[in-house]
């Protein structure tokens, strides 16, 4: 394991590089490398993990504290884990991976605020075990904010519940690995996500979109009524439109993280993104779709100066896993169809 | 669904309009709402009877649905569905359609269905030969009925060819056939309509299951013919304003639109001239045989009949033409988009025997296309308009006879009143005397018109009697061209406020602009660059129209509707069946019309 493993810039990344940058970071390197506008950023990869938690285990024996609990003596379990978990946040990260990280961060910018989010690597593990980790810490700004926020993001790892789901399943604690995935935060005048099969019907000839003002997190969180957009993909017409009382926005605080603010009236009721820029996202949204040759579930953002930008994209759940039976099947004569529809046999 | 939360009033429940109680007695007695028709659900045909029937006018509803539910019923034995009952209250139209729930009657008739049905199908473009040429003699043999003159003294001819028959005979022989052959024509009509929306519905079904999300509107384009002689009369009217241009004679035009003044300033350009009047009357023969309406009512003339509709639309045209725009329609860039929608929309389907499938279910439609879309041109417009001049024709036999104050009033006289009173001048000419009761239609003909201007304003309510829970057959939405959708919007208008009206989102788009409220294409003139139309329905002769304006609101139709299709051809934003648009509407008022949602604001 050697230093320049630690960290790994977007642009180097392709999908197989997964199990070291996780599925978020796999997935921003190849968006990246598709030339997809994604704000730039690097992932700390599973190596940095590993040297980290080599040394504190070596010292506090972490795996084996672990290992020794029981899944059912529920006191005992969050006792260990949250010390764990302090433990984690207080280590000192080695310099070798310090040094690393703080370099790649200065090469994003002078003290330029940016999201810290988990990136899991075991690719059952993403729905699963995982779940609710999905840590994200926006708005981190400074070497010493971006550490905390990365230690947090391991130090999530032994959250009991989670834990306790690897103990049930026999995940032995050395398989452990997190990426974490660090990126340049863009101020968004407004934000939002999008699918691109419709998130109610399933259907796959749809993008749809949801946008509100100002940062994603208001939508992510539900605590806003987003704009809702409907948009053929073959006609590219925008087939529904709601536009919504969005009352709060989230924008970035002065002292790092986010505020909420509320929204005066009229651009509470004004649609968010304009028809142009639906139309930039939809285009978008259907080549990260064909890159990946499934629907995405995307989250997009639109800053100050209009730049339309994609944070992240996985493939849709939701939709896929349910197999639908074929709408109809070809018959002897094309005429046949009409037989069996006005037949009036169900 | 209990009882009491029925939306819609029951047909025994409505009453006669204030100042028309007397209404019914211009229609058969058999058109009347029955005490048991409460039962069933029905719902007013707005789409083709948006007005109420004048007499006369009857017969349109009469034979089209006695023919209709002839090929549905006894013809081709639809399995499931039969023909459609309709009744007449305040002088509209309610129809409701008959179904088959026997399992073993279904089955029965299935076997029949497929066997007939099939038969065309397969032999669908050898039968449509047969179809267009039987229907253009039909409308040959329509235009060559001659009106008999009723002379003072029989012609010689009749004597020397010892004939053996006088004119009088020939009064009633006319009018019988001028009747038979508009009956026949509908006969023609529905012999392979229904199949044609047979084939149509189950390609829209297939599409909105594999792709819940997909417009009306965009199924059509699928299916929808890009060289369809709906769009011919406009093309014609294109050329001869290039032509205008060309020839350099294009101040003979003026707005007004008045053909004695233009026709005889053309005409005033030598050469120039006659070339333009030559291709004139080169496009008119049949192209201007095209009802200012969907031809149900005898109002409804022909651009023939008054050139002047489409002479006010050319100034227009040729300005366009001046500035240097093409007018003519893409049609190649047309099929390409078209085709490639189509690749589109197959790639996204899960497996090969869907897109299998859908080929197949595709090709149908694109069979018998042609046919749904063409027919039109031939029975409603250009036999239609033909017959109702015949009529008229009579009339003004019944007027120089001093029987009727005017020609136009025989359509104020139910077709069988026609025949009585044929049968009186018949035989008064022969007597030598006066017709007996010689005034008797005039006072009742002032009554009637008179009628008809009162139940113009009553609101029809869209459907009556118990609402049914839904409509799933297809062969039921395919007759009554309704789906549980467009119930629930009935039931329950989705209207946010008093300044909002909702219709179907027919072409996409948001504009906002200044009402022009148009009741009849006769008032072109009144339309200003960049208005927003809001007509009742519009009608192919229509089509100029959206050359000047910016978007498009109707009373009635729905997105196969021709409103819906002009406006997506010129990409301006409309809003179809609305319900009320031109009576809530007024002119010059502020409008944003949301072509994606389908909902008109009032501004101001």
């Amino acid at each position: 394991m050697t230093s320049d493993s630690f960290i790994l810039p977007f642009g180097t990344i392709s999908l197989d590089d997964r199990p070291r940058v996780g599925g978020k970071g796999g997935s921003l390197g190849e968006l990246t490398s598709a030339l997809i506008p994604v704000p730039p950023g690097f992932v700390v990869t599973t190596d940095a993990f590993s040297a980290f938690l080599d040394a504190l285990d070596k010292e506090h024996g972490i795996r084996n504290q672990i290992a020794k609990l029981d899944p059912e003596d529920v006191a005992t379990l969050n006792q260990t884990t949250s010390d764990i978990r302090t433990l984690v946040q207080q280590a000192p990260t080695p310099k070798e991976i310090a040094s690393v990280i703080a370099e790649a961060y200065s090469k994003l910018g002078d003290n330029i605020p940016v999201a810290v989010r988990s990136s899991a690597t075991s690719e059952d593990s993403e729905e699963a075990s995982f779940a609710g980790l999905q840590d994200t810490y926006l708005w981190q700004k400074g070497e010493a904010q971006l550490m905390e926020a990365l230690k947090l993001c391991w130090a999530s790892l032994y959250n009991a519940e989670s834990v306790a789901y690897r103990l049930k399943l026999d995940i032995p604690e050395y398989q452990l690995a997190m990426a974490v995935v660090i990126q340049t935060m863009v101020n968004s005048r407004c934000s939002g996500v999008m699918f691109t099969r419709s998130p109610t019907t399933g259907d796959k000839s749809v993008i749809a979109i949801e946008g509100s003002w100002g940062l994603g997190s208001s939508i992510v969180s539900g605590e806003v009524t987003p704009d809702k957009f409907v948009i053929n993909k073959i006609t590219s017409e925008i087939t529904s439109r709601d536009v919504a009382s969005k009352d709060i926005e989230h924008v970035p605080d002065e002292k790092g993280g986010i505020m909420e603010m509320p929204v005066d009236e009229t651009r509470k009721k004004t649609q968010c993104v304009s028809d142009d820029e639906l139309k930039e996202l939809s285009s978008i949204a259907r080549r990260i779709e064909k890159l990946y040759g499934m629907p995405q579930d995307i989250e997009w953002a639109i800053d100050q100066e209009g730049k339309v930008m994609v944070l992240q994209s996985r493939p849709e759940t939701v939709w896929a896993a349910k197999e639908k039976a074929p709408v109809a099947k070809p018959t002897a004569k094309a005429f046949d169809h009409i037989f069996n529809v006005l037949g009036g046999q169900k | 669904m209990s009882e009491s939360k029925n939306p819609f009033p029951l047909p025994s429940e409505i009453e006669s309009v204030p100042g028309a109680e007397n209404w019914g007695d211009m229609y058969a007695y058999y058109t009347r709402v029955q005490p048991e028709d409460d039962d069933r659900f029905w719902f007013y045909n707005s789409m083709h009877f948006s007005e109420p029937m004048s007499a006369f006018d009857m017969i349109t509803a009469e034979a089209a649905y006695y023919a209709m539910g002839a090929y549905v019923t006894r013809v081709f034995a639809f399995p499931t569905a039969m023909g459609i009952d309709y009744r007449c209250i305040n002088g509209r139209i309610y129809i409701t359609a008959n179904t088959v729930q026997d399992p073993e009657e279904i089955e029965k008739r299935l076997a029949i269905f497929q066997e007939r049905a099939g038969h065309y199908y397969e032999n669908w473009n050898d039968i449509y030969g047969q179809w267009e040429k039987r229907m253009g003699d039909l409308i040959k043999e329509m235009t060559a009925i001659k009106i008999p003159e009723l002379p003072n003294i029989e012609d010689e001819a009749v004597v020397k060819e010892a004939r053996g028959i006088a004119q009088n005979h020939y009064v009633r022989q006319a009018y019988n056939e001028v009747i038979e052959k508009y009956q026949i024509m509908w006969q023609h009509h529905f012999e392979m309509l229904m199949l044609g929306y047979g084939a149509y519905v189950v390609f829209f079904q297939f599409c909105k299951q594999a792709f819940p999300e997909i417009t009306d509107q965009t199924v059509a384009r699928m299916v929808a013919g890009i060289d369809v002689l709906m769009f011919r009369p406009d093309d014609e009217l294109k050329k001869l304003a290039k032509l205008a241009v060309e020839l350099g004679i294009d101040d003979a035009f003026t707005d007004d639109g008045n053909p004695d003044v233009i026709l005889a300033a053309v005409e005033a350009k030598g050469d120039a001239g006659k070339q333009w009047m030559d291709a004139l009357a080169e496009s008119r023969d049949p192209w201007f045989n095209i009802s200012i309406g969907d031809g149900f009512y005898h109002f409804e003339r022909s651009w023939n009949d008054d050139l002047s509709v489409p002479l006010s639309a050319l100034p227009h045209y040729i300005g366009l033409i001046k500035k240097g725009e093409n007018l003519e329609r893409p049609t190649e860039e047309l099929k390409a988009e078209r085709e490639r929608i189509i690749s589109e929309y197959r790639e996204l389907l899960g497996t090969d025997e869907e897109k299998a499938a859908f080929d197949q279910m595709l090709a149908v439609s694109h069979l018998v296309f042609p046919y749904v879309e063409d027919h039109k041109f031939y029975c409603e417009h250009w036999l239609t308009t033909c017959f109702f001049n015949k009529i008229r024709e009579f009339g003004q036999l019944l007027a120089r006879h001093d029987m009727l104050d005017d020609a136009e009033d025989i359509f104020h006289l139910h077709h069988t009143e026609v025949d009585l009173t044929l049968g009186n001048l018949m035989n008064a000419w022969a007597a030598g005397s006066k017709p007996v009761n010689q005034d008797y239609w005039k006072p009742i003909v002032k009554e009637r018109r008179r009628m008809i201007e009162v139940l113009k304003e009553w609101q029809a309510p869209p459907a009556i009697g118990p609402m049914p829970e839904n409509i799933e057959d297809p062969a039921l939405q395919m007759l009554w061209g309704i789906t549980t959708e467009t119930l629930h919007t009935w039931a329950a208008p989705d209207i946010e406020d008093d300044s909002q009206l909702k219709g179907y989102a027919a072409s996409p788009g948001i504009v906002e602009g200044t009402a022009k409220v148009l009741r009849s294409i006769n008032d072109f003139g009144e339309i200003s660059e960049g208005d927003i139309l809001v007509a009742p329905v519009t009608h192919p002769s229509w089509s100029p129209l959206f050359s000047k304006i910016s978007a498009a609101v109707s009373d009635i139709g729905g997105t196969m509707s021709h409103m819906a299709i002009v406006a997506r051809e010129y990409g301006m934003p409309a809003v179809v069946g609305t319900g009320q648009a031109t009576k809530r509407i007024q002119n010059g008022q502020k409008l944003r019309v949301d072509g994606d949602r389908g909902v008109v604001t009032i501004l101001e």
